[in-house]
């Protein structure tokens, strides 16, 4: 038997507040729920919940339904609901503040190659200052499914021959002076 | 107007992927008697995916890039990669609007002393349609092309062209006699690095612009972004076989097709490392003795 | 000179419930007040304002001899005129009263009990010490001329018109366009009953026109206002039509006579859809019902050398007189009616909806004159092509509800696009879409005509619209306009191919409305809407005297609001009127006259041109009905000769003391 029935115990209002409160976050209660934003979005019709309905989840404080969601990875920042939007919300804005909360409290789906590309990707330029592409999809491959680098065989091919694969490891000089120098939480 | 050369930050894809926009871009500012110089020890821009992980740190990336393009001197600093010029600008524009990023740290303040510019807009507002016009060495023999402008150029900011239906491409390459269609998809997303992680939904993105601007009677794809630039370019085998549908449209830079038109040499515009197009191509790119076009 | 008499004050503090109670020590504040120099008595009082309240001041003026009062209590915009009033009926003149807020300025915006109640003794002891320095002063009367002048012919200014014009009042109805009627001429049917538009409001045209009480001036605009409240001097410039509208017969012959066989130039009143001649009349009903010669298309003024059959066909009557020249009427009111109406929504600052690049997308006005029987179309609803459209969206809150754009809520659309979802299915039998985020049907028979709307199965899909595009994925939508849109009730993003898109624009204030406002001296708020006095419960005043506002152009609403609202302004004016004259503040500015150096500072600084120079004297003049009392010239009198009523200098310089005393 399926039932879905919220309580209000499973609402965290502070959160939302403390979400609305986050740079780019502030216009989260100005939500009219048009949809606008989904119905720009070219990813909506892949997400589980469309971006309107994450707000509508952030709002009301289901903070494990927006953090565990697979919406938040598919963003790929392109901004067109935050140039729709009648309220002027940057969406985008709150889609990586999610990202970044669903990272730290390792709410993302398990095995989904976006968050691990990400980690990745932010491993090599803070060890190197620069990605390599090559290695980045490599590694990415390795810790989720190594059967997709047959997929990109092909892709990877044309790129040798074209003389666009770099496999060299690139770094920079000065790698002491990529982050600034002093104490810092994580944000 | 600009003495000296611009602030150059070819940005990781620039040196990997997206190589023959480099090439093609140094051509074309050659072309144009205009300087780049390359930003020393540039690091890493952080695209998206850093702002995933760390906000902080990926505003960071940003800031130690502009700080030392104002060291070196450079009141511009050029980003072709549209993800490279979004991450500097809105790291220009967050760090003023929301000091609280940089967490007490005085050292991660905005630097508005450099302008972090596009190579699109910069030929349209330092070059300009007219000298465009003018200095036109190769008439166009090719086929209609699509402008394909991707999002972090217009969106949020629209200073290198407005979000819905730009037309500064159009007019640049109208002026170097480059006939282009009305694309209607000229700034949906092209999925970015979701053809690299959910490949199914990314390659149906790219399958939709194809698919359109064929519709739409281009024969060729330009663009602006070297991501957007693989995306179309790298997939278009694996779209033929799953949709059966015959495609084969070159994807080129614009400053590729400019660079041409404006009688850069052809070897250095990177057009052999096209994947898909090879053929029309090799066609429409040939040096001015054979052209046929008058 | 005032005369030195003993100054007896009284100082009221009122608690308002708990307004001010909860917060400021009243009690302390009364008993502190009462030791302070000049004061008799010092009370506190859970509602001064309350009959009792204005009682005790009553009483106590004439049992202890009081001179001066005091009231500790809310803002004096609310009841400043209460008090003063209490004053008059106690027998003492009204202005030896000071009013201070303790409620807006101490209880409201204070926490601490302690520091609310310190800044109250500081306000109050600056009351006291200023009011010992008031002078009796009396209001001026000014009357009022009869006439009125009613700015705008559409349904406001109309329905304004005849009431004023049955209750006898002479009205000069000015109209900028050559045909009374305004946006309902180009209605359709009316919501909610399917009214005809034109069978409602053209009776009122006609009798209009007939009225021997209204002079009605088409074709013409106000070009200055000069004078003040019961006096207004105004110039109204009437553009030549180069008809005679004494001698046209209205036949129209002329029209069908003229050279251009068939109509070159764009209809503005069918908002292009359809051509016209250059010798045109607006609508068939028009009122006065005169051609109009364009001067822009009419071969007869580009070169010299029509054949003007126009004149042939109008025969003995000569009504054409293509050497009319503009003809400027100077008037005289007593009061003025705004109701200069509104416009349309611009759909190209919305791209994303392709007005103006595809085709097929119209606005809702174009589209009511699509429907008309009188229409560009006859009342066919074709697309531009010529084909009759199978499926239909009608895109809600365009320019409307959007920081991009306009943050209000137009408040008519929602209604108007039922209307055109109902009036598009029964002309073609289409499938309609209504986008819609909220529907806002609160008027009388409104939600009924929603439920009809449903019942006519038409499509009602909540979600905004994020672009209309020609992109195809599929055969059935090659050649259609697609909406892309969120169905946040079903639950899923869905793609729609129609035929034809309808714009429901909102309604903005015109583009001229900052000239028009600065002409008559009013304000507008932040949006550009004609400022009211009051939201609730002054919504046709201004806070100009005799200047009244009806229809759009105060906000949008629909045409039984409108006619409620032009009623009242008319009920406004009457009062007025009737009357016979107006009571003004005596907070005002004058000269004084010995100390005039003639340099003429303050008649430049004074935005309401209320100070004149005097050639005769070389001295400057306050004319005290013009003057709002703002201070600015008094300010900037570099003799010091200028003074103004309640703002003395004795009276300030004593306040400023009073305030400090505490601190």
């Amino acid at each position: 038997m399926q039932r879905e029935l919220r309580f209000q115990r499973e609402a965290d209002p502070e959160w939302a507040r403390q979400v609305s409160e986050r740079p780019g976050c502030e216009g989260l209660y100005s939500c009219l729920q048009c949809g606008a934003c989904s119905g720009t979005c070219p990813l909506s019709i892949y997400m589980d919940f469309t971006p309107r309905r994450i707000v509508a989840l952030v709002r009301e404080g289901f903070r494990q339904d927006a953090l565990r969601s697979r919406t938040i990875w598919l963003c790929a920042s392109c901004y067109s609901c935050a140039v729709h939007c009648p309220r002027q919300i940057h969406i985008t804005d709150l889609m990586y503040s999610l990202k970044r909360e669903a990272m730290q409290t390792h709410l993302y789906p398990a095995r989904l190659p976006i968050p691990v590309l990400a980690q990745e990707f932010h491993k090599m330029v803070g060890r190197r200052g620069r990605s390599s592409e090559f290695w980045l999809v490599l590694r990415m491959a390795l810790r989720t499914n190594p059967l997709v680098l047959l997929g990109m065989a092909r892709a990877g091919w044309d790129l040798i021959r074209t003389g666009r694969l770099s496999l060299r490891r690139e770094r920079i000089r000065d790698i002491r002076s990529l982050y600034p120098a002093t104490p810092r939480e994580t944000a | 107007m600009m003495s000296g050369a611009y602030g150059y930050f070819p940005g990781c894809s620039l040196k990997g992927t997206g190589v023959a926009y480099e090439e093609s871009l140094l051509a074309l500012f050659r072309a144009l008697h205009l300087g780049l110089a390359e930003l020393e020890d540039w690091n890493c821009c952080g695209a998206t995916s850093y702002m995933s992980i760390d906000e902080r740190d990926a505003f960071s990336l940003s800031a130690r890039n502009l700080t030392m393009t104002q060291k070196a001197g450079h009141r511009d600093l050029i980003a072709p990669c549209s993800a490279c010029y979004l991450a500097l600008r809105k790291t220009q524009d967050y760090l003023e609007r929301y000091p609280k990023i940089a967490g007490g740290n005085g050292s991660l303040t905005s630097i508005r002393a450099v302008r972090v510019r596009h190579p699109l807009e910069v030929l349209y507002t330092d070059v300009g349609v007219e000298r465009i016009r003018k200095t036109v060495a190769r008439h166009w023999h090719g086929g209609r092309v699509a402008c394909y402008y991707g999002c972090q150029t217009v969106r949020p900011y629209s200073e290198v062209d407005r979000d819905h239906d730009p037309v500064r491409m159009d007019e640049l390459l109208g002026a170097a006699e480059i006939p282009t269609v009305d694309y209607s998809l000229k700034t949906k997303c092209c999925g970015g690095s979701l053809t690299g992680t959910t490949h199914d939904v990314g390659v149906r993105l790219v399958y939709i612009l194809l698919k359109e601007a064929a519709r739409k009677g281009a024969e060729a794809i330009v663009t602006v972004c070297p991501l957007c630039q693989y995306n179309l370019d790298a997939y278009q085998s694996e779209i033929r076989r799953s949709s059966g549908e015959r495609l084969d449209m070159p994807v080129l830079y614009f400053t590729q097709v400019l660079g041409w038109a404006l009688g850069a040499e052809i070897e250095s515009l990177g057009l052999a490392r096209a994947i898909s197009g090879r053929k029309r191509i090799a066609q429409w790119f040939q040096p001015a003795e054979k052209e046929a076009y008058v | 000179m005032s005369e030195r008499e003993t100054v007896r004050i009284g100082v009221y503090v009122c608690h308002c419930g708990t307004n001010i109670a909860a917060t400021v020590d009243v009690k302390s504040l009364a008993e502190y007040a009462g030791l302070l120099p000049n004061v008799v008595l010092s009370r506190d009082y859970k509602y001064m304002c309350s009959d009792p309240g204005q009682d005790l001041i009553r009483q106590d003026i004439r049992d202890r001899q009081l001179n001066r009062i005091v009231v500790a209590s809310c803002s004096p915009h609310l009841h400043e005129h209460t008090f003063r009033t209490a004053l008059k009926v106690g027998g003492l003149n009204p202005f030896y009263f000071h009013m201070v807020n303790i409620r807006e300025q101490a209880s409201w915006v204070h926490e601490n009990r302690a520091q609310a109640t310190r800044k109250a003794k500081n306000l109050v002891s600056a009351a006291v010490q200023r009011v010992a320095f008031h002078q009796p002063l009396e209001r001026g009367r000014v009357a009022i001329q009869p006439d009125v002048l009613i700015v705008g012919g559409g349904i406001a200014g109309i329905h304004a018109a005849l009431t004023l014009a049955n209750a006898g009042k002479h009205v000069f109805l000015v109209e900028r366009e050559a045909t009374i009627g305004g946006h309902m001429a180009r209605f359709d049917k009316t919501f909610p009953t399917l009214d005809c538009a034109a069978c409602i409001l053209t009776p009122k045209m006609s009798a209009v026109r007939a009225h021997p009480n209204i002079t009605l001036w088409t074709y013409s605009e106000v070009t200055k206002v000069d004078g003040y409240v019961g006096n207004y001097k105004v110039t109204v410039l009437r553009q030549p039509r180069y008809v005679d509208e004494d001698l046209c017969s209205g036949c129209l012959e002329c029209i069908e006579a003229c050279v251009y066989k068939q109509a070159k130039v764009p209809d503005d009143f069918n908002l292009g859809l359809s051509k016209r001649r250059p010798i045109y009349i607006p609508f068939p009903q028009a009122v006065p019902q005169v051609p109009v010669v364009d001067p822009e298309t009419c071969i007869q003024f580009k070169s010299g050398k029509c054949k003007t059959t126009c004149i042939a066909a109008c025969g003995d009557r000569h009504a054409i007189n293509l050497r009319m020249e503009p003809k400027e009427e100077r008037i005289e009111v007593g009061t003025v009616i705004l109701a200069t109406g509104f416009q349309t929504f611009d759909a190209h600052r919305v791209p994303y909806y392709g007005y103006g690049k595809y085709p097929n997308v119209y606005t809702a006005l174009e589209v009511e004159r699509l429907v008309n029987a009188s229409g560009p179309t006859a009342g066919e609803v074709v697309l531009r092509d010529g084909r009759r459209p199978e499926a239909v969206g009608i895109v809600h809150c365009v320019g409307s509800r959007d920081e991009n754009t306009h943050r209000w809520c137009s408040r008519v659309c929602c209604m108007y696009s039922l209307k055109l979802a109902h009036l598009i299915k029964e002309h073609t039998g289409a499938e309609i879409f209504n986008f819609y985020i909220d529907m806002r049907t609160p008027g009388k028979g409104f939600e009924e005509f929603y439920q009809k709307l449903l019942t006519e199965r038409v499509h009602f899909i909540r979600g905004r619209v994020a672009e209309v595009t020609d992109w195809a994925l599929d055969p059935t939508e090659e050649g259609k306009l697609v909406i892309r849109v969120e169905d946040t009730l079903a639950g899923f993003v869905r793609r729609i191919p129609v035929d034809m898109v309808v714009l429901a624009t909102g309604l903005e204030p015109r583009t001229d409305a900052p000239e028009v406002r600065r002409l008559f001296n009013i304000s507008c708020a932040s949006e550009g809407f004609f400022l009211e006095r009051h939201p609730k419960l002054a919504p046709v005043n201004t806070f100009t005297d005799g200047i009244f506002l009806a229809g759009c152009c105060q906000g949008p609403k629909d045409i039984p609001d409108t006619v409620a609202q032009a009623g009242a302004a008319a009920a406004e004016a009457l009062a007025l009127i009737d009357a016979g004259y107006l009571e003004t503040e005596p907070n005002t500015a004058h000269v004084e006259e010995e100390k005039c150096c003639g340099c003429k500072t303050c008649i430049s600084m004074c935005p309401y041109h209320a100070v004149a120079f005097v050639d005769e004297i070389h001295k400057s003049r306050v004319n005290e009905v013009l003057c709002k009392g703002c201070g600015t010239c008094v300010a900037a009198c570099p003799s010091g000769a200028i003074r103004q009523n309640l703002f003395e200098d004795d009276e300030i310089f004593a306040e400023i003391e009073g305030v400090f005393s505490n601190a």
